[in-house]
């Protein structure tokens, strides 16, 4: 190793060599060395601060600025509920059917309903509300359970077809026809083709004759016998072009084959000991802000 | 007699592995063990036919293992490179998760292939087979354990990249990151881990050199703490001796903390104590300049491992961790900043004199980067650690970007330049096959470096922003889904940069077969194992 030093001041090796490598003596850089120490020295400083030493069964030290991020969130919560508290107990107090005509209500519902839904909701329907493929548009007026504001208040405070709470609301489902034997293969088809037709598709006339028949023996009891759905069933509408889970041949085959029972959650109900998802207020809130989006009745 | 041993114990390993294999109560479960058997029967094979053969001459080193290593860790990182840039894409467009392919192919199933392919079979052949390599040549010694144990060590930890990677598509999985490998792959790392520290520690004991050179600390201190962590992290009971499925002996926030205490120092330890050992070895070779300061790889090195392991607690603040957990991961990471740096110094001034050689070299020009990422890294690591930047960062992609800078940048880069540097050697050749090649891969892998860094920097804060608003009335403004919407287009800028990043490792494996496959042979090359003094 002949090469010159890089080091202004001559530096000598330590003298050892590992295959060919050898190593400076050079000291530790100085401004290295200063900010280890001053991070060092922060160090115990915020230690002694903040709840740092755990101390055998007993916790830990709680720091000279008895700092917790526990009290710090719940104290953060506190003060919104504090401040929403009052336009919270209106919102209670108020009627469904006057939300609208409160100014200070509709602002504090769009706000609080948006977040409710956009935390809670938007997973199935969109953050948009626009639905999925099984969950329902929320923006158009095409209700399958109602679109008053009391009726999406009820519908959202227990759900549809939920299992767990008893005061859900219990939507007939569509049977499985073709598991349950209810229909043979022929008669699926034709139904199909009827509907179809019905709806404005392009359809096979003379199999939707045959499926006019079988329609008004088999679905004319939720449906209606002019097909344009019912409410109380929760029986959708088959004469227009909304469809909840698609209008194409194989997705009309499907549903008749094999049956549909979506599912929302209750949101008021609290298992023993629990608490509810929502609150009364948030479930206004977001009723009061489903029903502004466009499609309210 | 020892031949003798080494036969009956395979064999009895290929029985056993046929039986449980006929008791399994699960798919990945048989199909690990019909690997092992596969594994012990070749094996078997093997040592039955070199039997009695010449015993190797001691005064030689011992490199086939590290050819074998070498051309392991370019097959390895182009696996897992290749894995890394498909869920990439199934991350911007999610109809990449083909339906024909659900259950096997899809995001969840891969991102654990990506990870363990990159860390521990990139990662890991590259460390085992530079650490073999540097340890020879820096103690003046063959390899402990005749050519038995290297091959074991090597081979073993093919076997385990491949069950744990067959376990993950099949549904084998612990769920802890890193350590998603189950009870019955541990045991096998486990084995094959205590066989490669006996082999280096035993190169080591019978060094001729007098002094243990600094590189050999780093690799040490790298084995022995992975064992201790690998250990304890995976305490667990099988459900049953005959399938993949265990229970953790820890459970809630102390299986947490000991996760990501895991966790953390496999980054610490597997990613930077190793890789540093890496540095130290192949920056002065390369560089042909001695390394810069002595005192301070020993104050690094010691400040580094006994911090390292502390700072576990920073990867849960605001979670069910006690608050003065959450307070001595962060003072432990941030007074880590420095002791970090103290490589990133000695490797950069190493270079001082040298300079001249990153227009010329650009091999010497990916080691620099490769320091230069290790230094970014690692001030931005304790940066996030602090718990007012974490409360922003966390969960974001800002961490995704933070460890590839460390992972494409430092682990990436430096081994990269070992693999220029070790493939003439290995083979005997008197150069690379093309340095223009070499600038070509230097360049893609930088640029798509910074395309994937800097994207999601800019995802990570902007969405750390988005779920942190809060309206007046203390309401959230935005959705989830909403904040997923808006990452897309960096999500696909992220894409890019790890497809450049895939092929200039792709033109790094042609360069380096047309090194071994083109260029003339050197003349004779010394491999005797001789003091250097």
């Amino acid at each position: 190793m002949s090469k010159k030093p890089t080091t202004k001041k001559q530096v000598e090796t330590t003298g050892h060599s590992w295959d060919g490598i050898s190593e400076y003596n050079n000291p530790l850089p100085r401004w290295w060395l200063w900010t280890f120490y001053a991070c060092i020295v922060w160090g115990v400083a915020y230690s002694i601060a903040m709840p740092a030493w755990p101390i055998f069964a007993s916790g830990a030290t709680p720091g000279l600025l008895h700092s917790s991020t526990r009290a710090d969130v719940a104290a953060d919560i506190q003060k919104y509920a504090d401040a929403n508290k009052p336009i919270e107990e209106k919102l209670v107090a108020t009627d469904l059917n006057q939300i609208a005509n409160d100014p200070e209500l509709v602002d504090f519902t769009r706000n609080a309903g948006g977040a409710v839904f956009r935390t809670w909701c938007a997973q199935c329907h969109g953050a948009g509300a626009g639905g999925n493929p099984g969950f329902p548009n929320l923006l158009d007026s095409d209700w399958l359970h109602g679109g008053t504001i009391e009726q999406i208040y009820t519908d959202v405070q227990h759900g549809i077809r939920d299992p767990l709470d008893p005061d859900t609301n219990p939507a007939a489902a569509m049977p499985a026809h073709l598991t349950d034997g209810l229909l043979d293969q022929t008669q699926i088809d034709d139904v199909v083709q009827y509907v179809l037709q019905i709806s404005g598709q392009q359809a096979d006339a003379a199999k939707a004759t045959a499926g006019a028949e079988v329609f008004a023996n088999n679905c004319t009891a939720c449906h209606g016998e002019d097909a344009k759905g019912m409410q109380e069933m929760g029986a959708p509408n088959l004469t227009d072009a909304i469809w909840l889970y698609g209008g194409d041949q194989a997705t009309i085959t499907k549903t008749v084959e094999f049956g549909r029972a979506g599912v929302m959650p209750s949101w008021s109900y609290a298992p023993e000991g629990g608490t509810a998802r929502l609150s009364e207020a948030q479930i206004r809130s977001v009723a009061a802000y489903v029903h502004s989006l466009g499609g309210g009745q | 007699m020892w031949d003798y041993i080494k036969l009956i114990a395979l064999g009895l390993v290929a029985v056993l592995a046929a039986i449980a294999a006929n008791y399994a109560r699960d798919l990945p479960y048989m199909v690990n063990a019909i690997e092992i058997m596969l594994a012990a029967a070749i094996a078997f094979i093997w040592v039955l036919r070199t039997m009695g053969g010449p015993k190797p001459s001691e005064s030689e080193y011992f490199d086939g293992v590290i050819r074998a290593g070498v051309i392991a860790t370019v097959f390895w990182g182009i696996v897992g490179f290749l894995v890394a840039v498909i869920i990439a894409f199934q991350l911007a467009f999610p109809a990449l998760n083909f339906e024909w392919a659900q259950g096997y192919l899809n995001f969840g199933k891969l991102r654990p292939l990506h990870t363990s392919a990159v860390i521990f079979a990139f990662g890991g052949n590259a460390l085992i087979a530079t650490s073999f390599y540097v340890v020879q040549r820096t103690s003046a010694a063959r390899l402990f354990g005749g050519t038995g144990l290297g091959w074991f060590v090597f081979w073993g930890w093919q076997l385990i990249i491949v069950t744990a990677a067959s376990g993950y598509i099949l549904g084998a999985t612990q769920s802890q990151e890193y350590a998603e490998m189950e009870w019955h792959i541990d045991w096998l790392i486990t084995i094959v881990w205590v066989a490669y520290l006996l082999t280096f520690l035993g190169t080591i004991f019978k060094r001729k050199e007098p002094h243990i050179y600094v590189a050999n600390w780093f690799y040490l201190s790298f084995i022995v703490t992975i064992a201790m962590l690998h250990v304890v992290n995976n305490l667990a009971i099988p459900v049953s001796i005959f399938g993949s499925k265990s229970v953790q002996v820890f459970s809630g926030v102390q299986n947490a903390m000991t996760q990501w205490w895991y966790g953390h120092n496999a980054v610490g330890f597997f990613l930077t104590a190793g890789f540093l050992g890496m540095m130290y070895y192949f920056v002065p070779k390369q560089a042909e300049r001695p390394v810069y300061s002595y005192k301070l790889s020993i104050v690094h090195f010691w400040a580094l491992i006994f911090l390292y392991i502390w700072a576990g607690p920073h990867h849960l603040h605001y979670t069910a961790l006690p608050d003065w957990a959450s307070t001595l991961g962060m003072v432990m990471s941030v007074i880590l900043w420095m002791p970090s740096w103290g490589g990133m110094i000695n490797g950069l001034m190493t270079l001082s004199g040298a300079w001249d050689k990153l227009r010329t070299d650009p091999v010497i020009r990916m080691m620099v980067v490769s320091v230069g990422f290790y230094g970014m890294s690692t001030f931005e690591g304790p940066m996030m650690s602090i718990k007012a930047v974490n409360s922003l960062s966390h969960y974001t992609d800002w961490t995704i970007g933070h460890v590839h800078s460390g992972a494409l940048g430092w682990n990436g880069m430096i081994t990269f330049g070992a693999l220029y540097f070790l493939v003439p050697k290995l083979w005997s050749r008197e150069r690379l096959y093309s340095a223009k090649l070499v600038s070509w891969h230097f360049w893609l892998a930088t640029i798509g470096i910074v395309l994937y860094a800097a994207s999601m920097w800019v995802t990570g804060i902007m969405e750390g922003l988005m779920w942190r608003e809060v309206d007046s009335q203390g309401f959230l403004v935005n959705a989830f889904a909403d904040t997923v919407a808006a990452k897309h287009p960096m999500y696909v800028v992220r894409g890019l940069g790890g497809v450049m990043y895939l092929t200039g490792a792709c033109i790094m494996a042609y360069n380096l077969w047309a090194t071994v496959a083109k260029q003339p042979r050197a003349a004779a090359a010394s491999v005797a194992a001789v003091p250097a003094e």
